[in-house]
């Protein structure tokens, strides 16, 4: 079980936690505007790393808050704030 | 007789003599004995049959490695699957082998062993797949496993789980461990010392090597350190993420009536001196009972004051054996030691001499011969020569394998090949952990004890502790594994022998050849393929043997074979004791709406509704089953009026300038232009273009909106929103708070529920004028504040009335007084199902399945023309522009009228045996139209009305006519009245 930082209740054990998958970008704020692959990849592709993984996690059985940390799928090594937001 | 108690020595309790028995054997032992050293005190050597081929089987390891000697206990406390050499003894125990019938002496299923060459490595997997599997199950279901599942009498431990943390969680307490926690708790860490053990002290008790007593020194001085804690009878089975490790405790101090109490204890630091364990140099039948490893051969003397033979050959391939030979001849034993290296170390070979012990160097031992026990061996030597030497017991000694379990569950550390001492060890794991002593290859105890203080040094000064001083301790092993030559295994001499290197799976070194012949050549595979490692020790004995023997036959180097994936857990732990009291209901509770002791009180059945929340399926009144419940139920809605809990739907309150955005991005339909006190229905797509759920948004005033969803997906439907407010549009300004919980909601629903509400009295307007359907009012009934809602979803006018979950059994009752001259009839989810297929409503898990989107569903009208955007919008255009070929919402009725479809049934063309055209997703016995009628999904189903499809069960086909998908009400007036 991991230990996570939230930004309002520092580290917390992951039963607190509900972990919403890879940070994808914002979503696009005129899907029409993108070509149907670029579009299909924003909903469907995910990077699913190993290594250094920027990752959002729920704070539900806290403060509420999503946030955004990089974790490293390997050693689970946790580092604050993001690294890319490149992913689609 | 051979094997015998020694007249002094040992750490039992001489006093306290205990009385057991064994396979229907009386025999007796001392407090402080397991029930293994009690059986080697009383000559039983042979304690089980082995779990493939029965062959004979005793005792081989001490510990957690032995590979074998599981037994049941018959009493007290029933149980199977208990390992003879971890099981304390206790007075009036009754145990049982297992693998035998009727017992390990005579046993029946012996005869499988004339069938050895039939039983080769994989032969599950060749000689059971013809022409099916299930026609061999239940006899490998009979003959398999370890023991009997206990009757009714059978123990159930009571466990408890427990969270502990500190600085410093220290694994063993051998030297390494105990001198790591000295020098944390006197620098004033906190630390927790875990032991599995009998007593501290690791081996060194038992080989004699700590004269001065240091052990019970350091376990006192530890006991009086305020912040130190320790746990003997306890073993560290598991490393997880971030210093997690979990510790079952077997039978807690200061606990009576616990059994297990299992620790998750995250650590800021942790240092495994979990020791080593010894392995074999298996050879022909060195399998026999009697054969053992030299280490459990030393604790047996040494711990238990046991000699379990009085003629002994040691086998070894290093010098730590020479120890258990002179403890053997110092026990009065005849011994003769096999070193398979031309020169062992001069010092060793003087010690043996002087201690009259014969040494026969560069030999090799052979082969066991005697089947229930060894009476002799096969000796050869460099030049070829063979002698047979008679014997009643063999100590074996490959070699010695770290114990870095722990430290290869962080995933983080590598195993890598140690050329010197011929096993492997760790690499580095996290930075936060640590190996010590002979976990990381150290065997001499001053050293193991140096290097558990070095590392408790390392682990304090990242916490910012100074480390306190540390006094080296006199402990004394002189023969220790510095220089191991390999010797996976001996070749037997003829070709029929066999050489047995996992004795848990029986797997001999032919199995591990054929394997590689057959192409399983990584070690990942072989293990899974032969069970290699798979047995009771998980591989602690006899794995790294399998690994030599890979490379030896591959030409592979032992790096390059490499070791499996250690998992937790370490030993076997009862699932008992990770529950804890978390069982049943306490694991995951239920919701109980505030009138659950109602419905019960009525006789209602209760269901799970979603997302644990329990409501009642349907009030069965004397003599009446589920089906005339739920119709009587449904007719008095239909004829009259009807109640039902409608709690458990989610619900959730927005506030905030931006919410009309919001819910026009959350819903296919324009919710901007929704204004006050008035509600509109809602379907919500994700962005893969497919229904998430749906429900009834009312606008309570200018500034707030009650947003419902289904009951089991109100969670989902909780992350969804906050992921639009937090993630993608945190400039927006919302407030969401779900409210599911502090409103319990009572329907009135039938062609009375007006009457019965104007019976109330309610203080506000209930005209159709002042309340038209998709209305709202809030004011008081009596002394209960009310806030109702105009939805149906029975296809009668309905009249949710909501009220702050404490008034919620004051208004059930009144509900109740004044419907009774309406004859109103409590509702549970069984009609509900009826009146909403009936009425033609989707549900969430029946046609909202995770496949279907709006227009599937027959609700395109509702898709906004004007909306640039909605969450799902350009998906479901893309799916439909690639394949317009979807399933479609229809209604169904069955040919014969009485014929129920089980729902979720296939739909097939012509009801052939080929790919589903769709699918019935409910099913009801209708009260309105007498007759069974269906929903379901059909492709193109809205082109096909009059069409006969089939639906196919088994091998029956139910012919069903396509028909529209509202049964009633088809014009929503009554919905609407």
């Amino acid at each position: 079980m991991l230990m996570l930082a939230c930004p309002w209740c520092g580290e917390r054990p992951e039963g607190e936690f509900i972990c919403l998958g890879e940070a994808v970008r914002p979503r696009p704020l005129d899907p029409s505007a993108l070509g149907d692959a670029e579009w299909a990849a924003y909903v469907s592709d995910r990077r699913n790393i190993r290594g250094r993984h920027d990752e959002r996690w729920w704070h539900v059985r806290g403060c509420n808050t999503i946030f955004t940390i990089g974790r490293d799928t390997v050693t689970h090594q946790v580092f604050a704030g993001t690294q890319d937001e490149a992913a689609p | 007789m051979t094997a015998i108690r020694l007249s002094s020595g040992g750490v039992i309790d001489r006093t306290r003599p205990l009385s057991f028995s064994f396979d229907g054997l009386s025999l007796g032992g001392f407090a402080g004995d397991t029930l293994a050293s009690a059986l080697l005190a009383n000559d039983v050597m042979l304690v089980g049959r082995s779990f493939k081929l029965h062959r004979p089987r005793g005792l081989f390891g001490a510990g957690y490695d032995d590979p074998g000697s599981m037994v049941e206990r018959l009493g007290p406390r029933p149980a199977t699957n208990q390992l003879a050499t971890t099981t304390m003894l206790e007075e009036g125990g009754v145990y049982r082998s297992v693998s035998t019938w009727p017992s390990a002496r005579r046993d029946v299923g012996a005869v499988v062993q004339l069938f050895a060459r039939l039983l080769p490595a994989g032969f599950y997997y060749k000689t059971f797949m013809w022409p099916t599997w299930h026609l061999f199950e239940p006899f490998i279901r009979g003959a398999a496993g370890l023991g009997r599942v206990p009757g009714v009498d059978a123990w159930e431990p009571v466990g408890e789980s427990r969270f502990g943390s500190c600085d410093l969680l220290v694994v063993g307490a051998g030297p390494a461990g105990l001198a790591a926690a000295l020098v944390a708790g006197r620098s004033g860490a906190s630390v927790i010392l875990v032991d599995d053990g009998a007593a501290p002290g690791g081996r060194l008790p038992g080989d004699g090597g700590d004269p001065e007593g240091w052990t019970s020194a350091c376990w006192r001085e530890l006991a009086t350190l305020p912040k130190v804690r320790l746990l003997p009878a306890a073993t560290a089975w598991g490393y997880h993420e971030h210093n997690l490790v979990s510790v079952l405790e077997r039978a807690p101090r200061g606990a009576p009536g616990l059994d297990l109490r299992n620790w998750k204890i995250r650590a800021r630091q942790v240092i495994v001196a979990a020791g080593a364990f010894e392995r074999p140099i298996p050879f022909a039948d060195s399998d026999r009972p009697g054969v053992m490893l030299a280490s459990a051969v030393r604790t047996w003397l040494g711990r238990f004051a046991v000699r379990p033979g009085g003629q002994a050959v040691v086998f070894t391939n290093n010098a730590s054996a020479y120890g258990t030979a002179l403890a053997l001849a110092d026990a009065g034993a005849a011994v003769t030691l096999v070193d398979a290296r031309t020169e062992p170390e001069p010092q060793a070979v003087a010690a043996l001499a002087s201690a009259g012990v014969t040494l026969a160097r560069a030999s090799l031992v052979t082969k066991a011969h005697g089947r229930s026990r060894v009476e002799a061996v096969d000796v050869i030597d460099d030049g070829g020569q063979v002698r047979r030497l008679p014997c009643d017991l063999v100590a074996v000694s490959g070699g010695w394998n770290p114990a870095f379990h722990l430290a290869s569950q962080t995933r983080q550390a590598r195993s890598i090949w140690h050329d010197e001492l011929a096993t492997f060890v760790a690499d580095h794991g996290p930075a936060s952990f640590r190996l010590a002593g002979a976990a990381r290859a150290e065997f001499e105890p001053v050293s193991c004890a140096l290097d558990g203080a070095l590392a408790a040094g390392e682990a304090l000064a990242t916490l910012g502790l100074r480390a306190h001083a540390f006094e080296t301790p006199h402990l004394s092993e002189p023969f220790v594994a510095r220089r191991v030559e390999p010797v996976w295994f001996v070749p037997p001499r003829r070709k029929a022998d066999k050489v047995f290197v996992d004795l848990a799976g029986d797997v001999t070194t032919d199995d591990v050849g054929l394997a590689l012949r057959e192409g399983f050549d990584s070690m990942e595979l072989l293990k899974r393929y032969t069970t290699a490692g798979m047995g009771v020790d998980q591989g602690k004995s006899g794995n790294v043997n399998v690994i030599g023997i890979v490379g030896a036959l591959t030409g592979a180097t032992t790096q390059t074979v490499g070791t499996t994936t250690f998992r937790p857990p370490f030993v076997p732990v009862e699932f008992g004791a990770i529950a804890g009291q978390r069982n049943k209901a306490r694991l995951y509770p239920w919701r109980h709406t505030p009138l659950t002791d109602w419905h019960i009180a009525r006789g209602a059945v209760m269901y799970e509704a979603g997302l644990r929340w329990q409501r009642p399926g349907y009030y069965p009144l004397p003599g009446e089953n589920w089906s005339a419940a739920a119709a009587r139920e449904a007719r008095a809605v239909r004829q009259a009026a009807g109640v039902y809990d409608g709690t458990p739907l989610g619900k959730f309150q927005l506030k905030g300038r931006d919410v009309p955005r919001l819910l026009d991005l959350l819903y296919i339909s324009d919710f901007s232009k929704l204004g006050p006190r008035r509600g509109k229905y809602g379907v919500m797509l994700s962005d893969d273009g497919l229904i998430m759920d749906d429900g009834v948004v009312f606008r309570l005033d200018e500034q707030r909106w009650l947003l419902h969803s289904s009951t089991g997906a109100a969670d989902r439907v909780h992350q969804h929103i906050e992921q639009v407010l937090q993630v993608h549009h945190p400039e927006w300004q919302v407030s969401l708070i779900p409210v599911t919980s502090q409103w319990a909601n009572a329907t009135l629903c039938g062609p009375m529920a007006r009457e019965v509400l104007a019976a109330l009295q309610p203080d506000f307007d209930i005209t159709r004028e002042a309340l038209p359907f998709m209305g709202m009012a809030e004011g008081m009934i009596g002394d209960i504040p009310v806030r109702l809602f105009r939805v149906s979803w029975t296809g009668e006018a309905s009249f949710e009335l909501n009220t702050p979950a404490r008034h919620a059994a004051a208004l059930w009752d009144k509900i109740m007084a004044a419907g009774a001259a309406f004859g109103i009839t409590p509702v549970g989810s069984e009609a509900n199902h009826i009146l909403r297929v009936e009425a033609g409503y989707i549900s969430t898990g029946h046609e909202v399945d995770g496949t279907s989107d709006a227009f599937d569903l027959g609700l395109g009208p509702l898709v906004s023309r004007t909306k640039p955007d909605f969450i799902g919008k350009r998906s479901m255009e893309l799916r439909r522009r690639v394949d317009p070929e979807r399933f479609e919402l229809v209604g169904l009725l069955p040919t014969e009228p009485s014929r129920r479809v089980p729902e979720g049934a296939p739909i097939t063309p012509a009801g052939d045996r080929v790919d589903q055209e769709g699918f019935v997703s409910a099913c009801v016995s209708s009260v309105v139209h007498d007759r069974i009628i269906a929903l379901g999904l059909l492709r193109n189903g809205r082109s096909r009305m009059g069409e006969t499809v089939h639906a196919r069960v088994r091998d029956e086909v139910i012919p069903m006519t396509v028909v529209d998908p509202v049964f009633h009400d088809a014009d929503r007036a009554r919905v609407k009245s």
